[in-house]
């Protein structure tokens, strides 16, 4: 195995790992302020990639699918907000639970209804498709290299939104103290929207960015769901830079386990059982990474309370 | 009798009733939706312990659905294909034999409960939700890639398994297994929930803090609750197997560990007959809404929400008033 190809996994585990934040940076900020467990948020990554697939169809510009791929998730997420998940916040986590199972049983199947069952097709745009070469004769896609840059700068735009905006202050009051911080005249309900919808435009992002590079189809959602989970366990729950760390462990974990334990397996084994013995413990080896974190510090790396 | 014993008794009697019509009306299709609702309420009641009474709120059930129907394929495969399992360190066959299947699917899904559960107790809440609920999908990925027994594909079996003294082929008297073992479950999960055990355990639902003072530990507590749980839901997906005469991943998918639940919901949390009353509704649903549309999870979507925002107790607690309802 080449270094090259070693550092181009490593660099597709950074990708994937970048868009898991994404998601899951929505999931724990929802989690921390409102302490609600949103299943849905998958879907509203869906929605994100059918806007954009829908957009760039009808108009062909990407940066124009972006922009209603974040203005359609933001706009679901605050429907949703309003309408459902606020009667949610003061019930216990199984409610939660199923009410927000069956918004992906609603957002799936009316998406199925508009679209139909077959996937579409989101094109990466002309400019940032093909290969860059990186020091030290790396050839990597531009378009995975842009996510990267965008995700990262995501995450900075967060972190300044958190700790030196008024509404990060609000944000971060309304984690601590929510009676405190309605009692000194803040609209929490306004605020609780407008988190709601942050974390929802995050997704339908991910959604539209991912999107370009896998096929755009109902169910896309939930298996991303699932990981930002993950990652959330790992990183902590509530806590922005957990979901960073989190997330960039799974995606490496995740890539890198995939090329290196059918070769570490391929080491004392015939080739073919050693393809199938790594693979299969390859798509469980963050189930187990989450684990071992579980087992160390069962309220993730960063978070504060279990 | 109480209005809920008077309403548990009626459903009993109507899912034994149906199926007896069916056959002498000759409606095959009939019998296997009553089958069906008996293995799903099976699922239900094992995931009533630990949801109901233990106040544990896995997502994670299509794991042991999951492994009783891959303990199912796995040795029903190997007998139809008269090969052996291994053989070594000594040799194990498969087997076409029902008792046997259920003995096997119980085990191997208790020992995963055990293993999951005990990694996932160590936490509670949201974070309980999350861990269980990626188990499960972990084994979702890791059936997929299990290319010996299907992969993706899944296995099929042929003929139906068989119980000594029965000819399971027949629609009506493989119900009677299925309606047989599903009054089983709910008989030991009364005797469970009236039990010492099984006061403990509610204790620990609502007060852990109270129950580690008088000596007892809420995490051993939950762990049995988490083990026998996955059992009965275990037994269910062998079943459920057998039902189909195929297995695939889709048993142990995220959807299966949700609808699991809904089946609960829909009858209502903590109650004993709610599974019943919840799959029944289910299966009901499907076949009305199927019928008409295409996309009838829109539907049930719709009614779950109403059912969680307005009528807490499902179709049960609606019935028969409020006084035993999920706290």
């Amino acid at each position: 195995m080449s270094l090259i190809l070693l550092a181009e996994q490593v660099l597709n585990g950074l990708q994937f790992g970048i868009m898991l934040f994404l998601m899951a940076a929505g999931l724990t900020l929802v989690f921390g302020v409102m302490g609600l467990i949103n299943l849905a948020h998958g879907s509203l990554f869906m929605i994100g990639a059918f806007a954009a697939a829908a957009v760039a169809g009808a108009t062909g510009s990407f940066l124009l699918a972006l922009i209603a791929a974040l203005a359609a998730a933001a706009a679901a997420g605050a429907l949703v907000e309003v309408l459902v998940i606020r009667r949610l916040y003061a019930r216990d986590h199984l409610d939660q639970v199923l009410a927000t199972f069956a918004l992906i049983l609603i957002f799936s199947e009316s998406t199925r209804w508009l679209f139909g069952s077959f996937p579409l097709f989101l094109n990466i745009p002309e400019t940032l498709s093909g290969p860059v070469t990186l020091p030290g004769g790396i050839q990597y896609s531009l378009y995975r290299l842009t996510l990267i840059a965008i995700g990262l700068a995501v995450a900075f735009g967060l972190f300044l939104l958190i700790s030196r905006t008024r509404l990060g202050i609000r944000i971060r009051a309304g984690e601590s103290d929510r009676e405190m911080i309605a009692a000194l005249g803040v609209d929490i309900s306004k605020l609780y929207t407008i988190v709601f919808a942050l974390g929802a435009a995050l997704a339908g992002l991910a959604g539209a960015l991912v999107g370009a590079i896998q096929s755009v189809q109902v169910g896309m959602g939930e298996p991303v769901l699932i990981l930002a989970f993950v990652v959330i366990v790992i990183g902590g729950i509530g806590s922005i830079k957990g979901a960073l760390v989190g997330a960039i462990l799974v995606g490496l974990t995740d890539t890198l386990g995939k090329l290196l334990l059918p070769l570490f397996f391929g080491l004392f084994m015939d080739n073919a059982s050693a393809t199938s013995t790594g693979s299969a413990l390859a798509s469980m080896s963050i189930y187990i990474l989450m684990a071992i974190v579980l087992v160390m510090k069962p309220s993730g790396l960063y978070g504060a309370r279990a | 009798m109480t209005r809920e014993t008077l309403i548990n008794s009626a459903l009993a009697l109507a899912l034994l009733l149906v199926p007896l019509w069916a056959y002498s009306a000759d409606e095959p299709f009939i019998i296997t939706l009553a089958t069906k609702v008996a293995i799903l309420a099976l699922a239900g009641v094992g995931l009533n312990i630990a949801l109901g009474l233990g106040g544990l709120v896995s997502l994670g059930h299509a794991a042991f659905f999951g492994i009783g129907g891959y303990a199912m394929g796995i040795l029903a495969s190997h007998a139809q294909s008269y090969t052996a399992i291994t053989d070594w360190p000594l040799l194990i066959e498969g087997t076409k034999s029902m008792p046997v299947i259920w003995l096997v699917a119980v085990v191997a899904s208790g020992i995963t409960a055990l293993l999951i559960g005990a990694l996932s107790l160590r936490t509670s809440g949201v974070y309980f939700i999350m861990i269980t609920l990626a188990f499960g999908q972990m084994l979702y990925y890791f059936a997929i890639s299990w290319a010996a027994y299907g992969g993706e594909d899944g296995l099929s079996i042929y003929v139906r398994n068989g119980f000594p003294g029965l000819n399971t082929l027949d629609p009506i008297q493989f119900f009677a297994i299925t309606f047989v073992l599903l009054l089983a479950a709910l008989l030991f999960a009364a005797r469970l929930a009236n039990s010492p055990f099984g006061l403990a355990l509610n204790a620990a639902r609502q007060s852990p803090q109270r129950v580690e003072t008088i000596g007892l530990s809420p995490y051993r507590l939950r762990l049995v609750a988490f083990v026998i749980s996955g059992m009965i839901t275990g037994l269910a997906g062998a079943l459920f197997a057998d039902l189909n005469r195929f297995v695939s991943p889709t048993m142990f998918s995220w959807q299966t560990s949700g609808e699991i639940m809904v089946f609960i919901i829909l009858g209502g949390t903590a109650r004993l007959f709610g599974p019943v009353a919840g799959a029944a509704l289910f299966i009901i649903l499907e076949h009305i809404l199927g019928g008409l549309s295409e996309f009838w999870h829109i539907y049930l979507g719709v009614l779950l929400l109403l059912v969680v925002l307005f009528a807490k107790g499902g179709v049960i607690g609606t019935l028969a008033g409020q006084d035993k309802a999920h706290d």
